[in-house]
């Protein structure tokens, strides 16, 4: 049997091995790496995963278009709102369908609230890694507001489950709009206190700078999206490059980096994080344009008919029960569609036999290939460096393993 | 087009193609795929967004296809290209052109079961090395099945 364990006879050398993980404090998750060291140094090493494979793809074949929504909850489960809009986007491109125009506002506000909460998360941690604790500590009261405000709209802080194939599962409760406000007013602030611990700080500065440099063809290569391919320098932001959402017709820009390290990552995270905020108020502006409406299509073949119809009318009866029992009829035929997720670019390639559940589906997650490039970016630096670099890619386990 | 290119600088290599809801794709044989791979690099298609396979156990000749899904950095455009392959048969690695390929093969490989030639590394990604059989093929049970051998991995499932 060929063993995951590494025994000393494969080794060439003197080297010492030491594990990172599967539950070391840096991981964040569930992640093994096997260090080869000579001293300090890293001379290789091998990322071991799986360990949170769940085989969502294969549980996603046996369940129905809605219920696939839970899962994608924890795929990358520290802006879960992100994937669920990400595969209703899917979905609803294969019913070539769109939701209406209030849901689409929703969803963006949503969005770019799990952007800065997954910032946030990467951020703090990043730097909590790294030995400073107090930033973590700062930013994770907004972090907070944010998962109320999620509270609020779906019922849940962490695992969402907000969309619904053609739109949402219910729109935004009348206490929403103070409690956004306010954060409105406070994220600011927060992320310039952020700013003075870290920006100018002479010790960041060595931890980071130059650590994980990238130039833009070797991070094309490596598959990298998001802010990690942006801090190489490439302004790719499907919100702008690939719009869905109306995103188009919101005013932001991308920040871009120079050299791909994990400072200009952390840079790039910071300023997007600004840019969410800039979009959050033209949302908030946009959903009083839009008004009251309905936030989920009224095509009762695809979307659940109201449930005091379902009580009282007999048609809405005959369409819950069909909608239930028999599923969304879907044509047959394949797409790929996706999302600027927090971490990058997450897709969804969905094949459709027409029947009530997907044939295929498979999850293109933003954090794999990036994470596929660790080997090459730590080799022949120290192990400090590698968990600085950890922390930059943002590995999310359970989107790394599905 | 960037159909149109290929299928004029390599005559007979796109078997079949088709649009749908605004997705281009093509159908490519295993013998071609190097050559396409390397005409959608100088064509601007050089990142390699994607690459995963679908399991069609009932199709006659190639059990499996192969789904490569590629992205324009410069005009935004994308094309999936798909390449039948049957169970058993190979397809070659594309590790050395693009190298996010590296773990995306290696996880079509565990999935699937799918060998790619010339791979360097060609070891199961999310399950465990001696983990019997391939995960999502169609033929493979939901449960899991007997994972860990302890009936001595006789399932129809186990081999392959």
């Amino acid at each position: 049997m060929d063993s995951i364990a590494i025994t000393r006879q494969m080794l060439d050398g003197d080297r010492m091995i030491v594990n990172m993980g599967p539950s070391h404090p840096v991981t964040h998750g569930t992640l093994r790496i096997v260090l080869e060291l000579e001293g300090e140094l890293i001379m290789k090493a091998t990322p071991e995963m799986g360990y949170l494979h769940r085989g969502v793809e294969k549980l996603g074949e046996n369940l129905s278009y809605n219920q696939f929504i839970p899962l994608t909850d924890r795929l990358d489960y520290c802006s879960s709102i992100l994937n669920n809009v990400g595969y209703a986007v899917a979905v609803e491109k294969l019913l070539g369908i769109q939701d209406p125009p209030r849901s689409r506002v929703i969803r963006v506000m949503v969005s770019e609230l799990a952007r800065i909460a997954d910032h946030i998360v990467c951020l703090g941690i990043n730097a909590v890694d790294i030995g400073a604790f107090t930033a973590f500590l700062y930013l994770f009261k907004q972090r907070e507001t944010i998962y109320d405000l999620f509270e609020m709209a779906a019922g849940q802080r962490m695992h969402t489950s907000f969309t619904r194939v053609g739109g949402l599962m219910r729109d935004l409760p009348p206490e929403f709009l103070p409690l956004f406000d306010r954060f409105m007013e406070e994220c600011p602030a927060a992320i310039d206190e952020l700013e003075t611990l870290l920006t100018r700080n002479p010790i960041w500065h060595d931890r980071t700078k130059g650590v994980g440099a990238m130039s833009i063809e070797d991070a094309v290569n490596w598959g990298y999206t998001g802010p990690c391919l942006r801090a190489s320098g490439l302004a790719q932001d499907l919100r702008v490059a690939q719009p869905y959402l109306d995103y188009e017709t919101y005013d932001f820009d991308i920040p871009v980096g120079t050299t791909g390290d994990v400072f200009d990552r952390y840079l790039v995270r910071v300023e997007e994080m600004r840019q969410s905020l800039r979009i959050l108020a033209q949302a908030k502006r946009k959903l009083a344009e839009v008004g009251p409406g309905p936030v989920i299509v009224e095509d009762y073949k695809i979307a659940l008919p109201p449930k005091e119809k379902v009580y009282t009318r007999m048609e809405s009866l005959i369409h819950h029960f069909k909608l239930i029992m028999h599923g969304i009829e879907m044509p047959v035929g394949e797409v790929y569609s996706s999302t600027e997720a927090a971490n990058g670019e997450l897709g969804f390639y969905i094949v459709s036999d027409g029947g009530k559940n997907p044939y295929r589906i498979r999850v293109r997650p933003p954090c794999l290939p990036i994470f596929s490039s660790f080997d090459e970016k730590v080799r022949g630096r120290l192990i400090a460096d590698a968990v600085a670099e950890l922390g930059a890619m943002n590995v999310i386990a359970g989107e790394l393993d599905r | 087009m960037v159909t149109e290119h290929i299928e004029e600088q390599l005559p007979g290599a796109v078997q079949d193609k088709h649009d749908f809801r605004g997705d281009h794709t093509i159908v490519v044989g295993a013998e071609n795929l190097l050559a396409v791979a390397d005409l959608l690099f100088k064509e601007g298609f050089q990142f390699l967004v994607d690459v995963t396979a679908v399991d069609w156990p009932e199709r006659e000749g190639a059990r499996f296809d192969v789904v490569y899904h590629w992205l324009n950095l410069t005009s935004q455009e994308r094309l999936r290209v798909k390449v039948p392959v049957a169970e058993g048969a190979s397809v070659p690695s594309l590790v050395s052109r693009f190298k996010t390929a590296d773990w995306y093969e290696r996880e079509v490989y565990d999935m699937f079961g799918v060998i790619f030639d010339g791979h360097p590394n060609l070891q199961r990604l999310l399950t465990w090395p001696d983990f019997p059989g391939h995960a999502l093929r169609k033929d493979f049970p939901l449960d899991g099945g007997d994972a860990f051998c302890m009936d001595g991995c006789t399932a129809p499932y186990n081999r392959g």
